[in-house]
C-alpha cells in the first residue's frame, strides 16, 4: 500500500510536470523566439525592455548606431536655456543588464523573405520577428535649396543631437535685434506641437538675452496643434498680437509656404515674401526612416501601413513597425505614442510566440508643451480598439482648458518635467 | 476521486511554478496599466519631481479618485481627460494592478527641522488614519509617504481651499493646523511625508 502510493505520487508528479511543460502556452521547448529590433529610439528601446519583462525566454537584439540616445522631447527647453544638453542623453546600459543584446552598428539590409538583418560589418542576425522603429527621415529638396548638406548650416534640429547644438550656438551668436525663422511642415509630421513649443522656448531665450529680436514662423498649414493655447500663451509672455510681438505666425493661406532657401545669403523665399534672417530653422516635410523604404515597408504615403492590433506590417509578415514610421492614426507621431505603441507591439509578439489570444490594445498619448518657465499646456487622449482599428475613446482627451488658471498651468509645467523623467526611465531605466 | 483531486493540485502547482519561473504573460490589466508608466513611473512608482506615485495604492482609493476625475469633481490637469477614457471594469483592473505593486520611493530633498515638526503634527492629527508615516493604504487612505512635494503642496492647497472633497474629519484637522500654525504647519507636514523612505 505504502509503496504503491509512493509510486503513484512519483508518477503523478512526473506527469504533472511534463503536462504543464506540454500544455503551458508559455513554455514551448525548443521554440525559437528571436526578436531583432532596428532602431534604439523611443519605440525600439521601449519594445526591447517590455519584451524582456513580459517573456524573458525571448532573445532580444537591439541594433542602434549611436551609443547614446538624445531625446527630441525637452530639447526645446535646452534651446530656451532652461536645460542642460546632457539631461537629454541616455545610454543603453540598463537595457543590456535586462538581457537585451545591444549592437551599435548600422543596418544595411532587412530581408523579409530570409528573415534576416545585415549590419555594416557584414554580420547577419536571423529573426522570428523583427521590430522596425527608425523614426523619421526627411523629404529633402521639397524646399528648393534645402538638402542634407545645407542642413549642417541651416539645421532642422528635428532629430536631436548635433543639430540641436548647432541651432543653440546660432541663437547664442546672433545679434540682439536679429531675426529667427522657423518653418514647420504640413501634416503629418513628428511631434505636431514641437515647432510651436520651439518658437515659445526660443522667444523665452531671446526675451531674456536679446529682447529686440523677432521670430517669424513660416507655416505650411492654416492651423496647428494647441493653436489657441499657444497664441494665448504668446500673448501672456511675448506680446503676441501687438505691434511689438516677438513672434509672428504666417499661415499657409497668408503665404507661409516656403518655396526655396538660399543658404549663402541666408534668405527664405516664401509665397508671401522673401525674408532675410540671422538664424533659419527649416523643419522639412517627413517620411518613414530609410530602412523602412529599403525593406519595402512603406506605401505611397511614405509611411508604413500596419495591422493596428499587433503593429505587424501589412506588407511583410513577421516585421512590426512602431513609432513615427508607422501609420498608427488616430495616434499622433509623438514620443508618448511611440512608447505606448511599443508596449502593445511587445504584448502582441509575446502572444503570437506563445499562441495565446491577442490582448485588446489600450494606449495613451499626452503631449506637454512648455511656453515659458512654469507655464505649460497639454493635449491628451486615451485610445482603444474597435473593428480592427485603433480608435479615440469617445469623451476622453482634449487640450488644457483655455480658461485654465496660471496656477494650473504651473502644475502642468511641473508634471511636464515629471513626464520627462518617468518616460525616459520607463524606456531606458 | 481523491486521487484525481490530488493529481489536479499537482498539475496546477506544476503549472504555476513554470509560470513564475519563465515569464509573466501580459494580462489585460498590464496592457491598461503599462500605458500609465510614462507619467506615473514604472509600475506606478514616480521619479518626480511632481507626478504622484500610485504603486501600492488602496484599490478603493484608486477607483474613487478615477471616478472623481471622470466627473470633474477633483482638481486636475490631465487626469480628468484621461480618466474619461476608461470603463468601470477597466478602472477596477487598473486598481488591482497598481495596488499590488511595491512602492519604490525616489528620495527628495527635505528640510530636517520641518520634518521633525511635521512628524509631531502627523502624530497628533493624521496618524490615526494615515498609519505608518502615511505608508499604509488600509482603510482606503491615500499614500502620503514619499509622495512628491509639489504634489503634496497642490493637494493640501486644494483641500484647504475647498476644491477637493475629503472626509470631514480630515478637512477639520487640516484646517485646524492651517489656522493655528498657518502655511508653515502645512509645509511641515509636507516635508515629513516627503522625507519618508
Amino acid at each position: 500500500m505504502k509503496n504503491s502510493r509512493r509510486h503513484f505520487l512519483k508518477a503523478s508528479l512526473t506527469t504533472a510536470v511534463s503536462s504543464s511543460f506540454l500544455f503551458s502556452p508559455w513554455i514551448h521547448a525548443g521554440k525559437s523566439k528571436q526578436v531583432v529590433i532596428i532602431g534604439g529610439g523611443i519605440g525600439g528601446a521601449t519594445a526591447a525592455k517590455y519584451l524582456r519583462i513580459m517573456d524573458d525566454s525571448i532573445n532580444v537584439t537591439l541594433i542602434e548606431p549611436k551609443k547614446h540616445y538624445t531625446t527630441c522631447f525637452m530639447s526645446n527647453e535646452f534651446l530656451g536655456g532652461e536645460r542642460d544638453f546632457q539631461t537629454l542623453q541616455f545610454s543603453y546600459d540598463t537595457l543590456e543588464k535586462r538581457g537585451v543584446t545591444i549592437v551599435h552598428d548600422k543596418v544595411t539590409k532587412l530581408d523579409a523573405d530570409k528573415r534576416q538583418v545585415t549590419i555594416s560589418s557584414g554580420k547577419t542576425f536571423n529573426y522570428d520577428r523583427c521590430i522596425v522603429s527608425p523614426g523619421i527621415d526627411f523629404r529633402w529638396n521639397e524646399i528648393e535649396g534645402y538638402d542634407e548638406k545645407v542642413a549642417e548650416k541651416i539645421p532642422h534640429s528635428y532629430q536631436a543631437g548635433k543639430q540641436t547644438l548647432t541651432l543653440k550656438k546660432q541663437l547664442e551668436d546672433m545679434p540682439d535685434g536679429g531675426k529667427v525663422i522657423i518653418a514647420p511642415p504640413a501634416n503629418p509630421f513628428r511631434c505636431p506641437p514641437g515647432p510651436y513649443e520651439r518658437a515659445s522656448q526660443i522667444a523665452h531665450y531671446l526675451k531674456t538675452h536679446k529682447p529686440k529680436s523677432k521670430i517669424i514662423i513660416l507655416d505650411d498649414k492654416d492651423n496647428f496643434s494647441k493653436q489657441k493655447l499657444f497664441e494665448q500663451g504668446w500673448q501672456r509672455h511675448y506680446g503676441y498680437g501687438t505691434s511689438n510681438s516677438m513672434i509672428e505666425w504666417i499661415s499657409a493661406s497668408k503665404g507661409g509656404h516656403v518655396e526655396s532657401i538660399n543658404a549663402k545669403n541666408m534668405t527664405v523665399n516664401a509665397q508671401a515674401d522673401e525674408f532675410k534672417a540671422d538664424v533659419i530653422n527649416i523643419i522639412p516635410p517627413q517620411k518613414a526612416g530609410k530602412i523602412a523604404f529599403d525593406a519595402g515597408l512603406t506605401d505611397k504615403t511614405g509611411w508604413c501601413p500596419v495591422d493596428q492590433n499587433t503593429f505587424e506590417s501589412s506588407i511583410h509578415k513577421n516585421i512590426h513597425v512602431i513609432g513615427d514610421s508607422s501609420i498608427a492614426k488616430p495616434l499622433p507621431k509623438s514620443g508618448y505614442a511611440a512608447n505606448s505603441e511599443a508596449k502593445v507591439c511587445a504584448a502582441a509578439i509575446v502572444s503570437l510566440f506563445n499562441e495565446s489570444e491577442l490582448l485588446t490594445p489600450s494606449l495613451i498619448n499626452t503631449c506637454y508643451s512648455i511656453i515659458a518657465p512654469g507655464d505649460a499646456i497639454t493635449v491628451a487622449m486615451v485610445y482603444g480598439f474597435d473593428k480592427g482599428k485603433i480608435i479615440k475613446v469617445e469623451g476622453s482627451g482634449g487640450v488644457t482648458p483655455i480658461d485654465a488658471s496660471n496656477h494650473m498651468r504651473e502644475r502642468e509645467a511641473a508634471y511636464a518635467h515629471s513626464w520627462f523623467n518617468n518616460i525616459t526611465h520607463d524606456i531606458f531605466g | 476521486m481523491a486521487a484525481k483531486t490530488f493529481y489536479s493540485i499537482l498539475l496546477i502547482a506544476g503549472l504555476s511554478i513554470h509560470l513564475s519561473v519563465h515569464a509573466k504573460p501580459p494580462s489585460e490589466a498590464d496592457m491598461l496599466a503599462y500605458a500609465c508608466a510614462a507619467c506615473h513611473g514604472i509600475n506606478g512608482s514616480s521619479q518626480g519631481p511632481a507626478t504622484p506615485s500610485i504603486a501600492g495604492i488602496s484599490p478603493d482609493y484608486f477607483i474613487d479618485a478615477m471616478e472623481a476625475f471622470k466627473e470633474d469633481e477633483r482638481p486636475a490637469t490631465v487626469m480628468n481627460r484621461i480618466a474619461k477614457g476608461y470603463s468601470e471594469e477597466q478602472i477596477e483592473k487598473m486598481a488591482k494592478f497598481f495596488s499590488s505593486q511595491e512602492l519604490k520611493i525616489t528620495p527628495q530633498k527635505t528640510n530636517a527641522a520641518l520634518v521633525e515638526k511635521g512628524s509631531a503634527l502627523h502624530e497628533t492629527h493624521c496618524a490615526k488614519c494615515h498609519e505608518d508615516g502615511g505608508r499604509a493604504s488600509d482603510d482606503d487612505a491615500g499614500i502620503l509617504a514619499g509622495q512628491k512635494m509639489p504634489y503634496l503642496r497642490y493637494t493640501m492647497g486644494d483641500i484647504i481651499d475647498g476644491k477637493r472633497e475629503v472626509p470631514t474629519k480630515m478637512l477639520l484637522k487640516l484646517k485646524k493646523v492651517h489656522e493655528h500654525i498657518g502655511q508653515d504647519g502645512i509645509e511641515q507636514l509636507i516635508n515629513f511625508y516627503a522625507a519618508q523612505e
